[in-house]
């Protein structure tokens, strides 16, 4: 992919936008705009600082990209938008250059446009339906949904235009929201437009979740997040930061002592899972989530100015295939390592990650190996990583999901010298409100078990998001943090 | 949004020891003896320091905490002053399970006198004989003293050069105390790991049950990072949500040293902790002789997890 500067996308979309005005728009000449690409940083600058790396759309790009729209009277896009967006809507007001006008039609149904528009899978989502990206044979020509999106949002911001959504008047009632991610935001700012009263209890010092702790600023800035939850306090939610629901105060207490009618629990995954090799204590072994927790929320990564120091890394292993194992190996090369492998059991095709993370990836110098997982950690006599012990796997038939199962290789293991590995294989379910709530019900891996309405087991208390979902999305967490929403207001009438 | 809690008492106890009183109602009236807290001195830049909550007054909804100032943090939380706000979460870990064992001796070295403090008044109220054991490097270093006077069914102090009560080691009077008849029926020992590590090799063979609360390098305290875990009977354990209180004899002591030590060179970092960590060598000389089996554990160090 080659690395045009912003001045010269807007200039090419200018004269693309200037062509297209001569000629009558039908399907066919649609279906010859060139699909935008996404300004973005040069690997080889961005691959040493945290800034945003995709840069966003110009105005032109963005007007160019929604003219590639058929406006299909259908709209399968819509279908795979999980809390469906008038996703042609928005498009028709971006190509007339009403960018207020778009994002009003979005924020219908989706609060967080501006980090929706960067960290969807798009292409897993409302960009796979797409009937464009359908007739030109590939889900990367699909119309580029969430640039769009992104770029009105941010249009909308930067013009001042952030207004917070208005309230009823108060009806006295109060409800309690646990956990400050998508989810608990998202459920927040719908029941505080009926006018009740909504406290967020957050454990952490910052709201936002893994918006804040998890993604890092490199792919999701954080004033942005910050913002979104300033918008939020202007509409008078309240935050209280720093408050663990089920140790600081028990969710029964919020119910009985505190008056809360009704609490949405949106406490997200926790506990990172291992991989149940020997030396995974050693160190220099890191959950993804303390790795990118010390480098995002705690700002380790300003040297000299945090208190969180770092582990100083040369060659690092990166265990995993998703988002979080890209934000790992990536956050690990921008913080100085020389060389960053993710080792990941499948192949490319199967990676979870999103697409665009993957080939970001690829372009600032990540080496991934394939089909290959270590069976062992190696260490020091000072206890230190030194190395992994891997093993080669080759794909075999099907299994319950679908994909091809890896089978290892025997006698394939070899010795690969690390000084730090990241273990990103997901997380389980943080077991605190389970464990200090009995009542409340869960499944065997500790899931909320929720009705279609997302009610927990216990009367008034909701919940929604990974810690019921299991490792889900920002805008699926959002999703359910709606629904439960729309329900505490039916209650609540 | 609200998040800060107001310091309302500072007071130094020694040259580097350091007691706040906070405000903080809510956590002083749930809080149980055996759990802590995690405070950073400011929103932004602090680190997130773990401080055992060493009392707490539910009726004035504050919490106190005593803490030694051993490296960059612990110095810029010293030195915020009455009427500054810090950041406060908790409480967290599982509290003590406190009930009536009988005879319980408390073991308690440099800072870890004040985390103990707690322990023993709730080992008290439910009934136990307890006996307490102080220990310091030094007369100046021994902290809690008054408190645990009042408290204790007898209490022995020593300190690394005879400045204050015996010129020994805090095992020498623990072991002691197990050759009793009857023998204690618990032991809990806090204070640096090293000597937490000698005191279970020295209950073990007594077979006395022996508590130790572990102070691994943590950053959320909720169970979300792993960055706390901790060998305990081979499998691994998150010390923040299954901590922090665990069986002595089942911790993989060596395991937990070396991961302290993740970020500092290890002369700065035996400078540094706690001072009752400066007779390593000597515990090290009083291992050998006990011919300790646990030679053949260390090298295994780090191979096994859950
Ligand atoms: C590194 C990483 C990269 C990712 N990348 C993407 C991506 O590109 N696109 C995408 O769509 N998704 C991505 N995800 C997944 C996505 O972030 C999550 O699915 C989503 O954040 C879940 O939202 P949530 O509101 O359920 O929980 P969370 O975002 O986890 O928020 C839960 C909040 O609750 C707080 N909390 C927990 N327990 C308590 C308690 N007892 N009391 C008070 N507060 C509590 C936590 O501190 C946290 O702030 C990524 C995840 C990670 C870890
Ligand atoms: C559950 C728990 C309860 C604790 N209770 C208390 C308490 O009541 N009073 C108290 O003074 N301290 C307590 N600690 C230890 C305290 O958290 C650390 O001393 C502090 O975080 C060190 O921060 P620092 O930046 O000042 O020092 P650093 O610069 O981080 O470290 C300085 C020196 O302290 C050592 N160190 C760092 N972190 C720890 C740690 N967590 N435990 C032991 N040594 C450490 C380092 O190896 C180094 O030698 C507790 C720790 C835990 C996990
Ligand atoms: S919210 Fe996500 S899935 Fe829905 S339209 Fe926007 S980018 Fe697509
Ligand atoms: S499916 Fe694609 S082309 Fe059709 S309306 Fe949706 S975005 Fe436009
Ligand atoms: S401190 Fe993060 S899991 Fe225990």
């Amino acid at each position: 992919m080659s690395h045009m500067d912003r001045a010269n996308h807007e200039e090419q979309a200018r004269l693309e936008l200037a062509r297209i005005r001569g000629i009558p728009l039908n399907p066919k000449a649609r279906m010859q705009i060139p699909v935008q690409e996404m300004p973005s940083q040069d690997p080889s600058l961005r691959r040493a600082n945290m800034s945003e790396v995709a840069t966003g759309y110009t105005a032109e790009q963005a007007m160019l990209e929604s003219e590639r729209c058929l406006q299909c009277k259908n709209a399968p896009c819509i279908a795979g938008c999980p809390v469906k967006i008038d996703i042609p809507g928005f498009l028709a007001k971006t190509r007339e250059g009403d960018f207020a006008g778009a994002v009003s039609v979005i924020k219908r149904t989706n609060l967080l446009p501006s980090i929706c528009g960067r960290v969807c899978p798009q292409e897993k989502q409302c960009q796979l339906p797409c009937t464009l990206g359908k007739s030109l044979g590939g889900v990367e020509k699909a119309v580029q949904i969430g640039r769009v999106e992104r770029y009105v949002a941010d249009y909308e911001r930067q013009a001042g235009l952030l207004a917070p959504p208005p309230a009823a008047g108060s009806t006295g009632k109060k409800v309690a929201v646990v956990g400050a991610g998508p989810a608990g935001l998202t459920c927040a700012v719908d029941v505080r437009r009926q006018g009740h009263k909504v406290v967020i209890f957050e454990a952490f010092h910052k709201a936002g979740g893994v918006m804040v702790y998890g993604i890092p600023e490199f792919r999701l800035p954080k004033d942005l997040v910050a913002s979104e939850a300033g918008v939020l306090e202007s509409m008078g939610v309240e935050f209280e930061m720093s408050f663990l629901v089920g140790r600081t105060r028990k969710l029964r207490a919020l119910l009985k002592e505190d008056g809360f009618e009704a609490v949405f629990v949106g406490t997200g995954a926790g506990l990172p899972k291992f991989m149940n090799i020997p030396g995974e204590n050693l160190v220099g072994v890191f959950s993804a989530n303390e790795y990118l927790t010390r480098a995002n929320l705690m700002k380790a990564y300003e040297v000299g100015k945090a208190a969180t120091p770092l582990y100083p890394s040369r060659r690092v292993a990166v265990l995993g295939g998703g988002n979080v194992a890209m934000d790992s190996a990536r956050m690990a090369l921008r913080l100085g390592a020389e060389e960053v492998r993710v080792l990941y059991r499948r192949t490319r095709e199967e990676m979870p990650a999103r697409g665009e993370e993957v080939v970001h990836a690829m372009e600032e110098g990540i080496h991934f190996d394939f089909l290959a997982s270590p069976t062992q950690v190696l260490g020091d006599q000072n206890g230190r990583v030194v190395g992994l012990e891997v093993l080669s796997y080759e794909l075999g038939e099907p299994d319950e999901s679908g994909r091809r199962r890896p089978v290892p290789l025997k006698g394939s293991e070899k010795i690969v010298p690390f000084d730090t590995v990241i273990v990103a294989v997901g997380n389980e379910s943080n077991p605190l409100i389970s464990r200090t709530t009995p009542e409340l019900k869960v499944d065997r891996w500790g899931h909320i078990l929720v009705d279609e309405k997302q009610k927990t087991s216990i009367e008034r208390v909701y919940a929604g998001g990974d810690i019921v979902l299991g490792a889900a999305t920002v805008i699926l967490a959002m999703g359910e943090g709606r629904r439960a929403a729309a329900a505490i207001n039916e209650v609540l009438q | 949004m609200h998040s800060e809690h107001t310091i309302l008492s500072k007071r130094q106890l020694s040259e580097e020891v350091y007691r706040m009183e906070i405000l903080a109602p809510l956590v002083a009236r749930e809080r149980m003896a055996g759990q802590f807290v995690i405070v950073q001195y400011d929103q932004k830049y602090s680190e997130r320091i773990p401080l055992t909550i060493a009392d707490a007054d539910p009726v004035k909804g504050s919490v106190t905490v005593i803490f030694q100032t051993v490296g960059a943090s612990t110095h810029k939380l010293a030195l915020k002053n009455v009427g500054d706000s810090i950041v406060l979460l908790g409480p967290l870990g599982n509290p003590t399970h406190i009930e009536k064992y009988g005879w319980a001796v408390c073991v308690g070295g440099g800072i870890g006198l004040a985390p103990l403090h707690p322990i023993v008044k709730a080992l008290k109220e439910a009934g136990n004989k307890v006996t307490v054991i102080s220990g310091a490097r030094t007369k100046e270093l021994l902290i809690m003293q008054e408190e645990m006077e009042a408290l204790a069914d007898e209490h022995i102090v020593v300190t690394d050069d005879g400045s204050a009560g015996r010129k020994a080691l805090v095992t020498e009077p623990l072991a002691e105390l197990c050759s009793r008849d009857p023998k204690p029926d618990l032991a809990v020992t806090i204070g640096p790991p090293i000597m937490m590590k000698f005191c279970a090799s020295t209950t073990q063979p007594f077979g006395v049950k022996t508590l130790a609360s572990l102070n691994t390098i943590m950053i959320d305290g909720t169970g979300m990072c792993g960055g706390c875990r901790v060998n305990v009977g081979g499998k691994t354990k998150f010390v923040c949500v299954d901590g922090p209180e665990f069986d002595a004899h089942e911790v993989d002591w060596n395991q937990m040293l070396t991961r302290l030590g993740a970020y500092k060179n290890l002369e700065k970092e035996a400078h540094d902790r706690c001072h009752m960590e400066m007779s390593i060598q000597e515990l090290k000389k009083q291992q050998a002789v006990e011919g300790n089996a646990e030679a053949g554990r260390d090298n295994k160090q780090g191979s096994e997890s859950r």
